[in-house]
């Protein structure tokens, strides 16, 4: 297969040279001519240094006949511009873009761009894997006290859900005084039934903190796991 | 009208002042808040720093429903993608992009985005001046093709300048 890799930075250059590997025809557009020579040096004259944003260096570098092409530069809006130029005006069956901003990723994928590769979601995925979701908020302290305002988003499996307030054993101290509901905030009642969604708005010491964890969130989280 | 522009070059500048002159609602985006300097002191538009790809930016100053929107900074490809999210996402009613590649300006109006090329239009200009031949071409292309969908958009084989290697 013939597949033009535009942008010669890090992921272009491995992209390129594990293509080559597995002997597909490959050619670079990297329009830095430092580092166009510097790629040609390392993996052979396999480099066109223009602009691939370029329609007439497009042309040049073989669009027109290439399999697959695929935007990797750091720029969203110069591989956004690469793959509608190769898919319409050069008539490219296939062209994959590197979205660096996720919410991009829609408009990318209506304007035609057949494939979406963000490195963004990618990483965010696999951190909030990691990261528990199921925390206490603090919204801020109040001014000249030890108090803080503490926000606690119920999800499923928290212990107050189906319960009223006056049902919780809230801390000493700590007072639950808001509940926002659908957008709507609602002061608490001791008959309030909470459910799943409610983000219920708390004012306490900061010692309070693990019991009130423990009656609105569940059991303590699991502590971040170390190295990642 | 309500008029957006993006980009608070010279060209963004003197178009914000005079629609504003002109009694419309004038909304003007640039990256930098030093660009607004270029704006006289008469200017009763919104100037609001922020980056006018960036569809949220785009929203929150109120882009949304424009009658104009203008993508006038000064990288081709910010104009392109700043005029798509806003002809597609933010259903604006007419959208002009500058793109200086006389290429990518006619692919772009062939994608259903009007565009204006400084590139031909100064030349033109100059040939004009000197009673040469000009490219005929319009000082803005006006969109030729259907803004799209994705999939129902027919490709267009390649035009001039996009010549094969």
């Amino acid at each position: 297969m013939f597949v033009l890799v535009v942008g010669g930075g890090k992921v272009g250059y491995y992209l390129a040279k594990e293509l080559i590997e597995s002997n597909h025809e490959v050619v670079v557009m990297e329009k830095d001519r430092a580092r166009a020579a510097q790629i040609t040096d390392e993996i052979g004259s396999i480099v066109v240094a223009q602009d691939g944003c370029e329609g007439k260096y497009l042309g040049e570098a073989g669009c027109a006949r290439a399999d697959i092409v695929a935007a990797v530069t750091g720029d969203d809006e110069d591989n956004l511009v690469i793959c509608q130029m190769a898919k319409h005006h050069f008539d490219v069956r296939r062209t994959i873009a590197r979205v660096n901003n996720p919410k991009n990723e829609d408009l990318f994928r209506h304007l035609g761009v057949d494939e979406i590769i963000s490195p963004t979601r990618m990483i965010l995925g696999s951190i909030e894997q990691d990261i528990p979701v199921h925390e206490l908020l603090h919204l801020g302290g109040l001014g000249g006290s030890e108090l803080e305002i503490i926000e606690a988003h119920l999800q499923d499996g928290s212990p107050a859900i189906g319960r009223t307030t006056g049902e919780l054993s809230i801390p000493e101290g700590c007072s639950l005084f808001a509940v926002v509901r659908d957008g709507v905030a609602s002061p608490l009642r001791p008959d309030t039934v909470l459910r799943s969604g409610d983000k219920v708005i708390a004012i306490g010491r900061a010692d309070c903190e693990a019991k009130l964890h423990e009656q609105l969130i569940g059991s303590e989280p699991e502590a971040l796991r170390p190295g990642l | 009208m309500k008029i957006v522009i993006v980009g608070c070059g010279r060209v963004g500048a003197a178009l914000a002042e005079s629609f504003d002159a002109l009694g419309n609602e004038v909304i003007i985006i640039d990256i930098t808040t030093r660009a607004f300097d270029r704006l006289s002191d008469e200017f009763r538009g919104s100037a609001i720093r922020g980056d006018g790809t960036d569809e949220d930016v785009l929203r929150r100053a109120g882009a949304e429903g424009a009658d104009v929107f203008l993508a006038f900074t000064e990288g081709d490809n910010r104009n392109v993608m700043a005029a798509q999210v806003a002809a597609e996402n933010l259903g604006a009613a007419r959208v002009i992009a500058k793109i200086n590649d006389p290429v990518r300006a006619a692919a772009y109006s062939d994608l259903g985005i009007a565009t204006i090329c400084r590139t031909t239009m100064q030349s033109d200009a100059v040939h004009l001046y000197l009673g040469l031949p000009t490219s005929d071409m319009p000082g803005v292309i006006a969109p030729t093709g259907r803004h799209h969908g994705g999939e129902h958009h027919e490709p267009v084989r390649p035009a001039a300048g996009g010549t094969e290697a």
